[in-house]
């Protein structure tokens, strides 16, 4: 994102003619704390999606660190097979067939899924923004044709087959590398959209401008574009990750990935396989796990699309201001 | 220009799929130890049943039969040999547990796939773009917001979990929809009524949970339009009188699908990919459940045949989507190079 907002640039240019003092330091910053923290976290305030999507968000965060600090780790035999829900506070979501508790599973399930999520997304968002803005920019060039070739290539290897190959035969067990797999077969489709955006931006007046102004590519692609297309950007991390837990979760439910940890989909799986469909004193083992991925994708899409009013800059037009104005989010 | 443009691509198209091959044939080389040492323990394996003993030259010539790899000669050999019998005479290798060249395997599952596959395309982006499209007309409306959240909710929701809540509710709770399998026990193939609805009625579950991988796309063209109904053409076209239909159709939505147009494309290759678990929770013998079925046993020369061949139907989806872009966005083909 870029971290100066265009008035002060043309201020800065006029400078030398206008005899005027220079904004003071502290008032700058202020003035960029207010444009992109305060503002954004306003507008955010007004968006339900994004309170709630941030609150889900925090609850797995929460899960994922403080809750595995509390529940211990469930092992075997620890309570009675097959309680159902709601009965004992000891195990509330019941235990599965081998007297888990599924609760404290699925809690010891979250940290490594965030690392999955973690090494995916940012492989990937970081990926496809770099090579689309680039490419899109500059269209027509050799450099274009290279990083469109090679994502071609890459696009064109439907991701979960190739993700399977490799599991196959490297058969990983970190959350991190598996994350990495993932992620890697994510970017180019991305990439893609990201330079078809960046194409539609780069036809835009203002871009058209920049560049008869003389201000150099790194610039216009800065400010411009990226500018421009951070929301995209911001919703589809959110979307990648999303992605991410269900390729992840898909694999351990396929028994595809080793069992080495505790997953949802490993606890999907080991219900399915025991015909948790037909048997009505198992739904809930089948059913909780379901649910958690529903939960925690519902949060990340409610997020991406909260964050897409935060960022959209006509949306925001419309419905908020910075602090410096008087009037509050208008209805 | 333009032939010279099509050349291109078509050139890109091939180069794609040269690279492919020679990923799968890297994949083989990366395996621990090697293609020799990786195959040789999955050939001894499958040979356990029949008791007679292999010697070290038997194992060379059948990894050579299944793989297309003489992997005792020098690599760029190897290389060689490799690409010009993918390319020079279209074959895949053989199967390490079923008699069959996996290009028959293939053949045989592909029209299944691709049945399901396309199918869930069509209706998975047709519906999300109406709906998104109405959405963004009626923008913050009750209507709006409504669809928002159930958009939401289903696009949270993975196509496999919506296809065990589909198997549970459809099949096991109401038998409306059979669980599994293509087409039902002693029913005659061929051009007849019952044949047809059996292959329908199978097919519609997985189709349904795959269509759901589409439905993300109503959001993005619900962002698209609102984008678009900002920009000041949108004014003039109001202003000027135009009737609605028209501003919605050629106007609205002409420049906001354009953006999801490779999208559409490259999702072929998603809903492809997804057969592999859809397949093997409806148990429907598509390419996916050859897939499924090849892990299990590490049946390595079906699992690169597959990568092959599922790469080669993306290249050819994403060449169309190339070579029409233009057409749609005259914007894209007039610029030229104007650096």
């Amino acid at each position: 994102m870029s971290n100066e907002r265009p008035d002060d640039d043309l201020e800065t240019l006029f400078d030398a003619d206008i005899d005027r003092e220079p904004t003071p330091r502290s008032q700058r910053l202020k003035r960029q704390f207010d444009l992109y923290v305060v503002a954004p976290a306003r507008v955010a305030m007004t968006d339900w999606r994004a309170i709630v999507g941030t609150a889900i968000i925090t609850i797995f965060f929460l899960m994922g660190t403080v809750g595995v600090w509390l529940v211990d780790r469930p092992t075997s035999g620890d309570a009675p097979v097959l309680a159902p829900p709601f009965q004992n506070l000891n195990y509330i979501l019941g235990t599965d067939t081998f007297g888990q508790p599924i609760g404290a599973q699925l809690i010891h399930a979250t940290p490594d899924m965030f690392r999955m999520v973690f090494a995916g997304a940012v492989v990937s968002i970081g990926f496809a923004a770099l090579v689309g803005i680039v490419s899109g920019f500059l269209r027509g060039s050799k450099i274009d044709t290279i990083l469109m070739s090679i994502t071609d290539i890459i696009i064109t290897i439907p991701g979960l087959p190739l993700v399977i190959v490799l599991i196959a035969i490297f058969r990983p067990e970190s959350p991190y590398v598996i994350g990495v797999l993932l992620g890697l077969d994510n970017w180019p489709g991305l990439a893609r959209t990201v330079r078809s955006q960046v194409l539609s931006i780069r036809e835009e007046s203002y871009v058209e401008a920049s560049q008869i102004m003389g201000i150099s590519t790194g610039t216009i692609l800065r400010r411009d574009v990226l500018a421009q297309l951070m929301p995209y950007i911001t919703v589809n991390s959110a979307l990648a990750s999303r992605r991410i837990i269900f390729e992840s979760v898909g694999l351990y439910f396929l028994g595809i990935l080793p069992f080495t940890t505790f997953n949802w989909g490993v606890m999907m799986n080991v219900a399915y396989e025991g015909g948790a469909l037909s048997r009505p004193s198992m739904y809930h083992f089948l059913a909780f796990p379901l649910l958690t991925i529903f939960l925690m994708s519902f949060g990340l899409v409610l997020f991406s699309q909260g964050m897409d009013s935060v960022f959209n800059v006509r949306l925001r037009a419309r419905h908020s201001s910075t602090i410096d104005d008087d009037g509050g989010p208008e209805p | 220009m333009e032939a010279n443009y099509f050349a291109k691509r078509v050139g890109q198209a091939l180069l794609t799929f040269f690279a492919t091959v020679t990923l799968t044939f890297v994949l083989y080389q990366m395996m621990p130890g090697g293609p020799a040492q990786a195959l040789r323990n999955q050939i001894l394996a499958q040979q356990m049943g029949s008791s007679n003993t292999i010697n070290p030259e038997q194992i060379e010539q059948l990894i050579a039969n299944y793989t297309n790899l003489e992997s005792d000669a020098p690599i760029y050999v190897q290389y060689v040999q490799y690409m010009s019998s993918v390319f020079l005479e279209g074959d895949l290798g053989e199967s390490l547990y079923e008699d069959a060249a996996v290009t028959e395997l293939l053949a045989e599952r592909l029209p299944w796939s691709m049945l399901i596959s396309v199918y869930a395309m069509v209706i998975g982006y047709s519906v999300s773009i109406v709906l998104g499209a109405v959405m963004a007309f009626k923008e913050k409306s009750r209507f709006d917001s409504v669809s928002s959240v159930v958009v939401i909710g289903l696009n949270s929701t993975p196509y496999y979990v919506a296809g065990i809540l589909f198997i549970f509710f459809f099949s096991i709770r109401y038998k409306v929809f059979p669980t599994g399998g293509r087409v039902g026990l002693g029913i005659e193939a061929g051009f007849n009524l019952a044949f047809m609805q059996s292959i329908a009625l199978h097919a519609a579950l997985p189709i349904l949970s795959m269509s759901v991988l589409g439905l993300g796309t109503a959001l993005t063209m619900r962002g698209n339009s609102v984008r678009v109904l900002g920009e000041d053409y949108l004014r003039v076209a109001e202003l000027r009188g135009l009737r609605n239909s028209r501003i919605a159709t050629q106007y609205v939505g002409r420049n906001a699908i354009l953006p999801m147009y490779t999208q559409f494309m490259i999702g072929i290759a998603g809903v492809l990919s997804s057969s592999v678990i859809v397949e093997e929770i409806f148990s429907y013998p598509g390419v996916g459940l050859l897939v499924y079925d090849a892990i299990q046993v590490r049946n390595y020369p079906v699992l690169m045949g597959s990568l092959i061949v599922f790469t080669l139907v993306t290249i050819v989806a994403i060449l169309i989507a190339d070579l029409t872009y233009g057409f749609i966005d005259p914007r894209i083909s007039s610029g030229g190079t104007n650096e």
